[in-house]
């Protein structure tokens, strides 16, 4: 039988910089084909090329055992290709019908909504999805709007379903539904290609895994059984160093205190339920939950940049009023924002203008009304080499730097002013093994210096590597805490709400 | 009594370059394409309008096809730079205007200040007569029904068939609409040149029934009112046709006003279309939250994520 899909010698680079090296990759009909690596291997690139997105520069593509070339998203549908991307290809104001309608409608308006309507009831009953065809997408979860995005490229015709790091977004029991659903399609004759980073999917729910490092393909076409743990891994990373947690300090005194604090979002919803928190110097408070749980809301009431409904904040014992981003920095709140080139960065400025914005007023680059260039280039120049920038010099531009030296950037940034508080969400997003050892490193680190961090993750193992105190967040609410070290499972129950 | 009835029999005169524009822009922005350039493209079809009348034997019908197609040829022009080129539109919109200003004052000048015949009312024996709303809803040029006709094909273009979809998926989405395999910048020029043909309609109406003459500048900001009225009308075909309704009844008050002698200074006047708009915009900005019915994606170019 021929291999679904198979690409060969594939090269592939972006501005000159090789983002792909003599890839390759096989999978074959009915079975569900782990593609693992970490963040930047490549594996995205490989597959963005089998629907569509890419052009290779050079190397084959076969589909069945047809050499092809797919030179767009509608030729891979034709070819019977679906990828369900990490960032859904969704129009969020529409309904599902209409969303599926986009690519596939047949006929007349009503017609074809009709039969739409039945196709999504009849592929749900198939792999036991259901999902109301009216509803408007941004009214719908993350897990759901997934399904949308299955649905659709199911009824493109897709045989071969590529999913990106589709469980990134899931709770654990999210994600072992979606597994096993897949799990069910491949065996009715379909090619699942799986993108992920995590080996526990590997495991539990891959025929055969490809792994690929550094944009090659470093092993490709075994069964997960002829691997330990350990094996995969460092197929995966390298020579990469896991940070380990240093030993827990006695709490400092509380910095920065929330009672009973209230903040809707934007469209009028409750984020923040009469919320509590406690932070407290020489410790980091890590928050645990799943995305959309008034994370990102509590993050901008704690930059000053949304007012919160009620409730206080209070700074070393003193309330702060509310919204006042100015004030806050002064008193020593410093933040490492989710959205990097929206908040923390200024992609067009240099890396020195970068790295001096938010000290301007605090006289170490000159008095009110004038500018001292050189104490900037000699701050900023000392913070490149002390945080191990890669790529940058005072006059690079912040934008040419990869994903985690920009964060380094920024984390060098709002630690210069040795801060009393600092608000890290999501720091190590889209971030690489090494990238994330050093995010974690410099919040360790800035704890044990007297500071109280504040890390907000979704990624409940970054959360349990580093914090020393650990609370969960489910709809606006702190609903339990912790002292590290603490139950993995326990927490997972109390992040998605079942306990 | 006599007042009401010539004033509301005025008001479609004045409201109907306002909703032809304004849906003409309603296409442009579903689709994600911000045209400022209205104000000029309106000049060129007017000016188009009123040379071809006066050229080929008097022809309204002749004038306002002209008119429609000077509209979608400009516009093209303006997709061009903003859809193919990804020009700023903002900045690009403002130069069609002030080009629109100009090309007409400079060419313009052998078809300026000549008085039209332009469109006449129809008159439907008995129904006309009605006390007050007779004329106003009997007694229009043929063109009014076409406009309110327009208003519902557009509405029923935009939610009823595939083709809207596409166009209104482009303008909230263009990343999701190019992984469904439309193409974004065909459909964003598409409906660049439909909405400029509609803009060409408001001009040409504007010089060959509303005005019946082509003067330098004539359309006097008409073209910002529209752009205002979008948002008004929240991007929504219906509520344009009542927000235009609106504009048009206070510009038809004016000339009402004046006939009448009533001691108003009639800059005061002249400056009332303009303030309401500003009212309403604020008004908008506070109560209806205008933004969230914006098109996400509207006056940003689509770059397709580099296949290089």
């Amino acid at each position: 039988m021929n291999a679904a899909l198979e690409l060969q010698g594939v090269h592939k680079s972006f501005d000159g910089n090789p983002a792909l090296v003599d890839a390759f990759f096989s999978a074959a009909w009915g079975e569900v084909h782990a593609l693992l690596g970490e963040n930047g291997a490549g594996k995205s690139s490989l597959m963005n090329m089998v629907c569509g997105l890419y052009a290779p520069d050079t190397g084959s593509i076969k589909i069945d055992g047809r050499a092809v070339t797919v030179d767009g998203p509608l030729a891979a549908r034709g070819l019977g290709v679906g990828m369900v991307h990490q960032h859904f290809k969704l129009v969020a104001t529409m309904s599902v019908a209409e969303n599926i309608l986009l690519g596939h409608g047949k006929g007349g308006w009503r017609r074809s909504l009709r039969s739409v309507r039945g196709e999504i009831a009849g592929i749900g009953a198939r792999i036991g999805f259901t999902i109301d065809p009216d509803a408007r997408i941004d009214t719908l979860s993350v897990s759901e709007q997934q399904r949308v995005e299955i649905i659709k490229a199911m009824i493109g015709g897709a045989k071969i379903l590529i999913l990106d790091e589709p469980t990134a977004v899931l709770t654990d029991d999210e994600s072992a539904g979606l597994l096993t659903q897949l799990r069910l399609f491949a065996q009715s004759g379909a090619c699942i290609v799986l993108i992920t980073h995590k080996l526990r999917e590997v495991f539990s729910h891959a025929d055969r895994v490809t792994v690929m490092r550094g944009g090659q393909t470093v092993d490709a076409g075994r069964k997960p059984s002829d691997f330990t743990p350990e094996k995969l891994s460092a197929l995966m990373v390298g020579e990469a160093r896991v940070y380990q947690i240093g030993e827990h300090l006695p709490p400092g005194q509380v910095r920065l205190e929330l009672k009973q604090l209230s903040a809707r979002r934007d469209n009028g919803a409750v984020a923040l339920d009469r919320l509590n928190l406690q932070l407290r110097g020489g410790q980091v408070y890590g928050l645990a939950g799943v995305g959309g749980n008034g994370q990102a809301e509590l993050a901008e009431v704690l930059m000053g940049i949304r007012a919160p409904k009620s409730g206080v904040l209070e700074l070393e014992g003193g309330p702060v009023p509310p919204a006042s981003s100015g004030r806050l920095r002064r008193h020593g709140v410093a933040h490492v924002p989710a959205e990097r080139y929206l908040y923390g960065l200024a992609g067009d400025l240099t890396v020195m203008e970068n790295f001096v914005i938010t000290h301007l007023k605090d006289g170490r680059f000159g008095a009110w009304g004038w500018t001292d260039r050189r104490a900037f280039e000699r701050e900023t120049d000392a913070a490149i080499a002390a945080h191990n920038i890669q790529g940058a010099r005072a006059a690079t531009r912040a934008r040419l730097l990869s994903g985690g030296n920009a964060q380094k950037l920024v984390l060098a940034r709002e630690l210069s002013g040795e801060p009393g508080v600092l608000v890290a969400h999501s720091p190590t997003r889209g971030l690489d093994v090494r990238a994330c050892a050093a995010v974690h490193r410099a919040l360790r680190e800035a704890s044990r210096a007297g500071t109280a961090v504040l890390l907000i993750s979704e990624d409940l193992d970054e959360v349990l590597s580093v914090a020393d105190r650990i609370g969960v967040i489910n709809r606006g609410r702190i609903v339990r805490e912790y002292d590290a070290p603490a139950d993995r499972q326990e927490i997972g129950r109390f992040m998605v709400g079942h306990a | 009594m006599e007042f009401a009835t010539f004033w509301l029999a005025a008001t479609p005169l004045f409201a109907v370059p306002l909703i032809a524009a304004a849906l003409g822009l309603i296409l442009n922005e579903r689709a994600g394409v911000l045209n400022l350039g209205c104000e000029g493209i309106m000049l060129c079809s007017a000016l188009a309008a009123t040379a071809a009348y006066l050229e080929t034997g008097q022809s309204v019908a002749l004038g306002l096809v002209v008119a429609i197609i000077a509209g979608a040829v400009v516009a093209l022009g303006f997709g061009i730079f903003v859809v193919i080129l990804r020009t700023n539109q903002v900045v690009t919109g403002i130069t069609v205007v002030f080009l629109g200003s100009g090309l007409t004052g400079l060419i313009g000048v052998p078809w300026t200040n000549v008085a039209l015949g332009g469109l006449q009312p129809i008159h439907i024996p008995g129904l006309t007569g009605i006390p007050v709303i007779g004329r106003f809803l009997f007694g229009q040029d043929p063109v009014v029904y076409v406009v309110l006709a327009l208003v519902g094909v557009v509405s029923y273009a935009l939610y009823r068939t595939r083709i809207g979809l596409k166009l209104r998926a482009v303008g909230e989405n263009p990343q999701a609409a190019d992984a469904d395999g439309v193409n974004v910048e065909a459909y964003r020029l598409f409906a660049v040149m439909a909405g400029g043909a509609l803009i060409g309609l408001a001009g040409g109406y504007l010089a060959l029934a509303s005005a019946k003459i082509f003067v330098f500048d004539m359309t006097q900001g008409r073209g910002w009112i529209a752009v205002a009225l979008v948002i008004f009308a929240r991007w929504m075909p219906w509520r344009a046709l009542l927000g235009g309704l609106l504009f048009g009844g206070i510009e038809a008050v004016i000339p009402r006003i004046k006939a009448e002698g009533l001691p108003i200074p009639q800059y005061f006047l002249e400056m009332a279309p303009y303030a309401v708009t500003l009212f309403v915009l604020i008004y908008a900005a506070i109560r209806l939250r205008a933004g969230q019915d914006a098109p996400k994606a509207l006056g940003v170019p689509y770059v397709r994520q580099d296949r290089r």
